[in-house]
């Protein structure tokens, strides 16, 4: 034991390095760009300065002055919007499907765990495009609607938030179910029993046995959906048109067109700011305390 | 207007990769208030199926079931008043002692205040008073099993069901909780229905016992009835130590087997029923089993209180006195 002991801190260089090459250096490059001078168009140059930090609340005029622009803050504000609605609607439709799943007898479950899983088999970009069939005017919605007789001219589905929030559910929603799924599989069911033993309806059982007991499940999916949810830019780019900005695509606009890369920097490190005060907000609802 | 427990007809069938099992099959028998009942068998016998059919966690495929004249057969759990204590206790984890206890209630719109009361005297008569806000982790399994019982009785059901409640529990914890339980059930008045495979623990405990074999009641009664005049070959086998020998051996003409039990029968060096050869003495402190081969070849144990003047090789002869013979029906 003793000898363990002592090798320790060797033992871990393989996974300090691992961290430090695809962790910690990234990061600390991304911080270090934000609070450099932008070198148009792409590239950053001494010397250090906050003026991308002041870019997230300033714009600057033609003479020069800064005045305040709401531009970047309504973004950030949106994709928040955006990614925990999309979080929300990944948990009411994730876990009565997990529930579902759970719930089958043990020699189907791996059967709708596949299921499930199917969609990682194509990538996201592909799906989304498939989406934009599915959503357009000339869509498969929309023609089926109107051979039905049901709508006379095609629905506007695409380009709104309607198009983007369907496609941040779609693309996440697995996230959310297999938290859940792993954790409502290894619950004691016979807790459900004994609920129903002690008067409570099914309804009662779910909301004081079954869904405190899954807490921690549907912590981690929901902190699954969220993070890439907020950061997302397939959706808004392709299912908004282009118009509706989230941060994920600002930011590729301000390393890309823009070339402003400071800025785009800053807005990263925005970024994982609202993630991390999302999180904070998520633990507290969620009662990590209460598990313990 | 019958009151009690009446289970007419019941049957079970579960479908299963080989085909529908049977786990119960058309039991009837009647349970009076203020019973303790024991349901008694090997595992697999049926009598789980039969008491999570009483709790309402089961639906029995026929047959119905009777609470104070009530068909309470196709009510869901949540809806008898009966409660169940369960095998592995069950208790909620993310909820402390008292709120384990103050769910029944709270379920079922009780006032805060009665709840309170109830949670108090129910901790007490579990002699809990002072962990009701622990977390269920906390407590040691004896204190656990009897959380269990508090969140049951507390309801004041009109049965409570109690699933192998004492099998987790080392001999003397399950000792004490033995006497635990009679208590209560003195205390409390509710019919006990109690499903266990230990002989020893349905003896001592039951007012009454119905033996189940292969889904079916092999016998019911009192526990002295079960044991001095047992129905079946099954039930004296499974109940306590049984001898059975062909009547041959004994000197009786008779062409069934007969039994008997160790302690009823003695030996002697004089003239006997049937002559053996002494194999085995076992000394086990309080009795002192003897393990006799008889001329015929069959191997029987018989207890004494004393340890007797014979070793092993001595030839004896076998009494016992002809009231004490059992002859099973099959």
């Amino acid at each position: 034991m003793q000898g363990i002991r002592n090798a320790a801190p060797w033992l871990l260089s393989p996974f300090l390095l691992v961290m430090g090459v695809f962790f910690a250096a990234p990061l600390l490059l991304v911080v270090g760009y934000s609070f450099m001078t932008a070198h148009y168009p792409g590239g950053v140059e001494f010397p250090l300065t906050f003026e991308a930090y002041t870019k997230i609340f300033y714009d600057t005029d033609f003479d020069g002055n800064k005045v305040f622009d709401s531009s970047f803050l309504l973004i950030c504000w949106k994709s928040l919007k955006l990614a925990g609605l999309c979080t929300i609607l990944c948990l009411f439709a994730g876990f009565p499907m997990a529930y579902f799943m759970a719930t089958r007898p043990a020699h189907q479950r791996n059967l709708w765990m596949m299921l499930v899983t199917i969609p990682f088999w194509t990538n996201l970009l592909i799906r989304t495009y498939s989406w934009i069939l599915i959503l357009r005017d000339e869509g498969l919605v929309n023609n089926l609607l109107m051979s039905a007789g049901i709508i006379s001219s095609p629905l506007t589905l695409m380009c709104g938030d309607f198009a983007v929030g369907l496609g941040l559910l779609y693309s996440y929603l697995p996230f959310m179910v297999l938290p859940i799924y792993a954790n409502l599989e290894r619950m004691d069911w016979r807790l459900v029993e004994a609920a129903s033993d002690l008067y409570a309806t099914r309804w009662q059982t779910l909301r004081k046995v079954t869904i405190p007991l899954s807490m921690p499940g549907i912590l981690a999916g929901s902190i699954l959906v969220f993070i890439p949810s907020i950061g997302s830019f397939l959706a808004p780019q392709l299912l908004g048109c282009g118009q509706q900005m989230m941060l994920g695509n600002k930011i590729e606009n301000l390393f890309g067109q823009a070339g402003d890369w400071p800025f785009g920097s800053a807005a990263s490190v925005a970024l994982m700011a609202i993630v991390m005060i999302g999180l904070m907000i998520m633990s507290r609802r969620g009662g990590i305390k209460e598990l313990v | 207007m019958s009151s009690g427990l009446v289970i007419q007809s019941v049957s079970k069938t579960f479908a299963s990769p080989t085909g529908p099992v049977r786990a119960v099959d058309n039991v009837s028998l009647t349970i009076q208030p203020n019973e303790f009942f024991t349901l008694l068998g090997p595992s697999g016998c049926g009598k789980t199926t039969l008491l999570r059919m009483i709790a309402g966690l089961d639906i029995p495929t026929t047959g119905s079931i009777l609470l104070d004249g009530q068909d309470i057969a196709p009510l869901p759990a949540y809806k008898r008043p009966v409660n169940t204590v369960f095998q592995s206790y069950a208790l909620f984890p993310h909820m402390t002692v008292a709120d384990n206890i103050a769910f029944g209630m709270k379920m079922q719109g009780k006032p805060n205040n009665e709840i309170d009361k109830a949670v108090k005297e129910a901790l007490a008569l579990v002699r809990l008073e002072d962990k009701g806000e622990r977390k269920p982790a906390q407590l040691s399994g004896g204190q656990q099993q009897r959380v269990a019982l508090a969140r049951a009785l507390v309801n004041h059901p009109k049965i409570l069901l109690l699933d192998e409640s004492l099998s987790a529990l080392d001999y003397k914890l399950r000792k004490e909780m033995q006497i635990e339980l009679k208590r209560m059930q003195r205390e409390t008045g509710i019919t006990f229905i109690f499903v266990t495979h230990d002989q020893d623990e349905a003896l001592s405990m039951s007012d009454r016992i119905a033996v189940m074999e292969k889904g079916n009641v092999a016998q019911i009664g009192s526990p002295q009835e079960i044991y001095d005049k047992p129905a079946t070959r099954f039930v004296a086998d499974f109940i306590g130590i049984c001898n059975f020998v062909k009547a041959s051996s004994l000197g009786l003409n008779d062409n069934c087997d007969i039994g008997f039990r160790p302690e009823d029968a003695s030996f002697t060096v004089g003239r006997g029923m049937g002559k053996g050869t002494i194999r085995h003495i076992n000394y086990r402190g309080a009795v002192t089993h003897y393990i006799i081969e008889l001329e015929g070849g069959e191997s029987i144990t018989l207890s004494e209180d004393d340890p007797q003047n014979v070793a092993v090789n001595d030839v004896v002869s076998v009494v016992i006195p002809t009231e004490r013979l059992i002859r099973c029906k099959v």
